[in-house]
């Protein structure tokens, strides 16, 4: 933060505004001086993709709440309208909807970055737990914004999701009605959702500069886990990072294009562009595929509290991850047990995606129940155990001694000429 | 509290304590206007009851009418779908009450006490499926009655779950006959 500039004002207008509010400083304490470790590999780029995404998302939903009606009457059209008249509405809209698939593209792959570097654990938790409430913001904002376009897969997507909430007992019919505003899904839930899906995103901006905060109190994580010892371990965000950062960004952008472009509406459902129709519920409703894997696991328990209790289980567990993780090593790298459990995890969390987007009967409702078992256990059980029964291998003594000797494949003088500032 | 030595608590400390209390109460009482919006408006409950001809539904057809904007499925049932329903044993029921509400509420899931009194052979039921709120298609399922196309769940033909995820059987809605051919529901 701030304390990391070495920034002194020079000019008259400078100094006349730092003595003031110390605004030049505090941006060059976090994003121009602040010491990031000189290791950061690709995968730490996807913080800054996910922040440009974010603002992505909100300039392209800003522009298309000029055009769009919230209304069950007008809604499906006015769609429709932005698709064929609205200058360029077309690509805004595209861009709109493929960016919140990318977003948790970048988010899913920023998640499992952190599992396997340990990335939540001390001195991180907080981070670590301000991302899972901005990963539960996300999910709320982009089913909120599936409805907006009120075609079948929005309106029965929002039966489905609301109905969740029914399954809690006592007040849970209650609970629903009150976030229907009615007897069904209708009109006073459409204008309820669009005011809060262009509420949500500015609260995920507020939560982003907490998570980013938490982290540059404590300092990043790095691919060793090890915490930076001197100045030799660190280089400037700028020009290193923003560099870095910017290069991902604009490959990730490729795949955004391509997209947005090519096949707009490869992860969308043909179901949409029909109009909602509360008599008619479409053959096979699927959510959006980044909510497979927990309605995969939401299906799998054969009982309507039990399957919507597991399914936010699977989210809570995540807060609570820190305390479950029991080895002292954070970095995946020097825990060979660890690794493979990491990487059946992550095949075991892709599996419940396509469990998730098939028919619920026969086989796959017997493998959405081993995946959810496994699910839990890695967490509750794998996690805590691991600690105690896997011996870690040697850790580096500092960032610098591991990028210096285990550079295998690196290209020679890469990392030949340390930052001897 | 500063004054530790104090065995009793002082005119200021009630003060602070009664202040709070108060300022507590006050923005409770604040927040419920901005909650209570939320439940459905004057217009909302205004839709509440619908009355429906039902002289043009031949036996074994069905219409689908809109209330409180849920479908709600009327169905002239065939001689062969009500002898079925009153076949079935009522231990064999995954939901054993009648969910009706023009009976009470521990009333058993019979044939009987599904149909509309009086004139059995109409089934009046909501057509929102007791699990996840879809709406499960007619004449279909392996119990000749409703499927449930969401997460596969199978009603007879007295609207009562047979099998699958849904919890409850199809919920009947107040209704009365007041004509011979005029339904009034809610």
């Amino acid at each position: 933060m701030a304390g990391h500039s070495n920034y002194v004002p020079q000019s008259a207008a400078a100094k006349w505004l730092e003595s003031r509010l110390p605004v030049i400083s505090l941006v060059r304490g976090s994003f121009v001086d602040f010491p990031t470790p000189k290791n950061l590999n690709y995968w730490w780029t996807f913080g800054g993709i996910l922040f440009f995404m974010l603002i992505a998302q909100i300039i392209t939903g800003v522009v298309l709440v000029m055009h769009y009606t919230p209304s069950t009457g007008a809604a499906f059209n006015s769609v429709e309208h932005i698709m064929r008249d609205v200058n360029f509405g077309w690509m805004l809209r595209y861009l709109h909807a493929n960016g919140a698939s990318m977003f948790f593209i970048a988010v899913y792959i920023h998640i499992f970055r952190g599992l396997y570097y340990g990335s939540y654990k001390a001195p991180r938790e907080i981070s670590w737990i301000l991302g899972v409430i901005i990963f539960l913001i996300m999910m709320g904002t982009a089913f909120m914004g599936y409805v907006l376009p009120w075609g079948q897969m929005s309106f029965w997507g929002a039966t489905v999701i609301t109905n969740l909430f029914s399954a809690i007992p006592l007040v849970g019919e209650e609970i629903r009605t009150w976030l229907w505003g009615g007897f069904a899904v209708d009109n006073p839930t459409l204008n309820r959702f669009f005011s809060l899906h262009y509420l949500l995103p500015f609260m995920i901006f507020g939560v982003v500069i907490l998570h980013v905060w938490a982290f540059h109190t404590t300092g990043n994580n790095n691919p060793t886990g090890v915490q930076p010892k001197t100045k030799q371990d660190t280089v400037p965000f700028h020009p290193y990072y923003t560099i870095k950062d910017l290069f991902a960004i604009v490959v990730f952008m490729i795949l955004f294009a391509w997209f947005a472009f090519y096949v707009p509406n490869y992860m969308g459902h043909p179901d949409n562009y029909i109009e909602a129709n509360p008599l008619v519920t479409p053959s096979h409703i699927v959510p959006e595929w980044y909510f497979l894997p927990f309605y995969a696991i939401l299906r799998a328990v054969p009982d309507k509290l039990g399957g919507v209790a597991a399914m936010f289980g699977a989210i809570a567990v995540l807060f609570v991850l820190p305390w479950l993780d029991t080895s002292k090593v954070r970095s995946g790298t020097y825990r060979p047990l660890f690794k493979q459990f990491f990487w059946i995890f992550a095949a075991n969390a892709v599996a419940l995606g396509y469990l998730g987007a098939m028919p619920a009967e026969g086989t796959y409702v017997l493998l959405a129940r081993v995946c959810t078992v496994y699910y839990f256990a890695h967490f509750l059980i794998i996690l805590p155990m691991l600690g105690f029964l896997e011996k870690p291998r040697p850790l580096p003594a500092s960032i610098s001694e591991a990028v210096l000797k285990g550079g295998a494949g690196k290209p020679a003088g890469a990392t030949a000429a340390p930052d001897t500032k | 509290m500063a004054h530790t030595d104090q065995a009793e608590p002082t005119r200021r400390d009630f003060l602070y304590i009664a202040t709070g209390a108060m300022g507590v109460v006050g923005a409770g009482a604040l927040a419920w206007p901005f909650i209570d919006q939320m439940n459905p408006d004057a217009s909302a409950l205004a839709l509440a009851s619908i009355e429906v001809d039902i002289t043009p539904v031949e036996e074994g057809q069905s219409i689908t009418v809109k209330w409180r904007g849920k479908p709600v499925f009327i169905r002239n049932r065939t001689e062969t779908e009500v002898e079925e329903a009153k076949a079935v044993p009522l231990d064999e029921l995954k939901d054993p009450l009648a969910r009706n509400s023009n009976l009470p509420a521990d009333a058993e899931a019979t044939d009987a006490n599904r149909g509309v009194k009086g004139n059995e052979k109409w089934l009046v039921q909501v057509g929102i499926c007791t699990h996840l709120g879809c709406v499960p298609i007619g004449s279909s399922g392996d119990f000749d009655g409703w499927f449930c196309p969401c997460h596969g769940s199978h009603y007879d033909t007295a609207g009562r779950i047979r099998k699958g995820p849904a919890p409850e059987n199809l919920l009947i809605p107040p209704l009365e006959f007041v004509s011979d051919s005029t339904i009034k529901i809610g």
